[in-house]
């Protein structure tokens, strides 16, 4: 192949209901970032700061569905991502927040907001800013198609590591034994 | 492909994906897999017990037909398939309707790392659960001093059942229910674990391929990520484990639980 300057990948990322857990294990790939930087450039991503996702080849998103503003969010990222992959156990299954599923909504604010331990003068945020939680849950897949899923919690730098260089080299990302974790 | 085992004179034998296996007269396709140390994914057997062919993750082709191959008897020149995409992609589906089904939630999962399903799930590369989770409601029993049951990780294997009724002679657990409403009971009046025999030392405390059995107050004792399967894939794990063991010979039927 000749030496035409290739036009780097545009990347956006976000993290709806996770705890931005698999994005520090991003920038856990430490020294490597310089490298991946030579093949990406970054829209919109914590990174960033840029708010709104325009086209890009590959959407990252890490975390589930819990309110009406990450339904929203993951359907721009879906409309202007050729590529949308579900990073982390939270957008993979639900995880961690989903485990409130069992549980009916109103009970929940009521206990957390009103009636638990500790409470003193206690009410349910209503202020208009704030984005309506989901009476459930859900991975990303309960909404979108998603492309490709990279589990753990979180997927560990090499994991990442071995997915994103996968991906730029146009290979279907394999992870294997040791890379492959659900926890 | 071919593969010539040591193998004890007389024996008859199968193919499986091309390489001869060597069986004793009463033995199933997978008894037979094993101890030739060919690893096939399975779930609901367990070498100390009957086969109970009820998970199908085992399943193989035998001279064309799918059969589960933990409950298929080996017969003389059997062709059986196991190691192909099509086989791979069947058993990948229905471990994902496991996960599906229940509540698998493994970063807080005890017996991350050591669970069978989540490791048969990195086998055979499982990257989600595919469909949409179901997210059922299954509240925990803690009413035992030593012993906590989380039903939601339940794959309805029935070993804790076998276990509990040959080995333990108690019969503490069941399973009641039919279809997707299927689920594990505690065989007390009470319904409550509490009010059973079970005793940490039973047989049914070390069957559960699950995350579902757990003893109390031994949490992390070994830590995420150093556990069985972060070591070694289960299929290596367990020829390696079974080396050596006759499994499934005629004076061993018994499922004596040993
Ligand atoms: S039982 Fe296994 S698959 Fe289920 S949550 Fe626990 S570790 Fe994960
Ligand atoms: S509790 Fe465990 S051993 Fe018992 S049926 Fe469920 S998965 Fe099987
Ligand atoms: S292992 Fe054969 S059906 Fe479960």
């Amino acid at each position: 192949m000749t030496a035409v300057a290739k036009k780097k990948l545009r990347v956006a990322t976000v993290s709806l209901a996770g705890c931005f857990g698999c994005h520090m294990s991003i920038l856990d790939i430490d020294e490597r970032l310089i490298e991946l930087l030579e093949h990406i450039e970054f829209d919109r991503s914590p990174l960033t700061d840029i708010k709104t996702c325009g086209p890009c080849d590959i959407g990252i998103v890490e975390g589930g569905l819990c309110n009406a503003e990450n339904v929203h969010v993951l359907r721009e990222f879906r409309q202007n991502c050729r590529i949308l992959v579900a990073m982390g156990a939270c957008a993979v299954g639900g995880g961690l927040p989903a485990q409130r599923n069992h549980l009916d909504i109103r009970d929940c604010l009521q206990t957390v907001y009103l009636t638990g331990m500790g409470v003193q003068r206690g009410f349910i945020p209503n202020d208009p800013e704030l984005p309506l939680p989901l009476d459930k849950v859900h991975p990303l897949h309960d909404v979108v198609k998603i492309d490709y899923f990279l589990p753990g919690c979180p997927p560990s730098a090499d994991a990442i590591w071995k997915f994103l260089t996968d991906l730029l080299a146009g290979r279907t990302p394999s992870l294997g034994h040791g890379l492959l974790h659900y926890d | 492909m071919s593969d010539k085992l040591p193998q004890p004179a007389g024996l008859p034998i199968f193919l499986l994906d091309g390489h001869e296996i060597p069986f004793q007269p009463g033995q199933t396709v997978m008894q037979a897999a094993l101890e030739a140390g060919f690893y096939i994914p399975h779930l609901c057997f367990h070498e100390e017990f009957k086969p109970h062919g009820s998970c199908k993750v085992c399943t193989v082709k035998v001279n064309g037909r799918t059969v589960a191959s933990c409950t298929t008897a080996a017969a003389a020149d059997l062709d059986v398939e196991s190691e192909t995409s099509e086989l791979r992609d069947l058993r990948k589906t229905l471990v994902q309707f496991l996960f599906t089904e229940g509540n698998h939630f493994c970063p807080s999962c005890e017996q991350s790392g050591n669970c069978k399903l989540q490791a048969v799930a990195y086998e055979l590369d499982v990257l989600s659960a595919h469909f949409n989770p179901i997210f059922p409601d299954r509240p925990l029993d803690a009413s035992h001093p030593d012993v906590l049951l989380d039903f939601n990780r339940c794959i309805l294997c029935e070993l804790c059942i076998r276990a509990s009724s040959e080995v333990d002679g108690k019969d503490v657990f069941a399973l009641a229910g039919r279809g997707i409403t299927k689920h594990l009971i505690v065989n007390a009046e009470s319904g409550r674990l509490a009010d059973t025999k079970l005793a940490v030392n039973d047989k049914a405390m070390s069957v559960c391929p699950v995350g579902v059995i757990q003893r109390k107050r031994r949490g992390f004792a070994v830590p995420i990520g150093q556990r069985t399967y972060d070591q070694k894939p289960i299929s290596e794990v367990t020829i390696s484990r079974l080396q050596g063991h006759p499994i499934g010979h005629a004076e061993d039927q018994e499922g004596d639980g040993r």
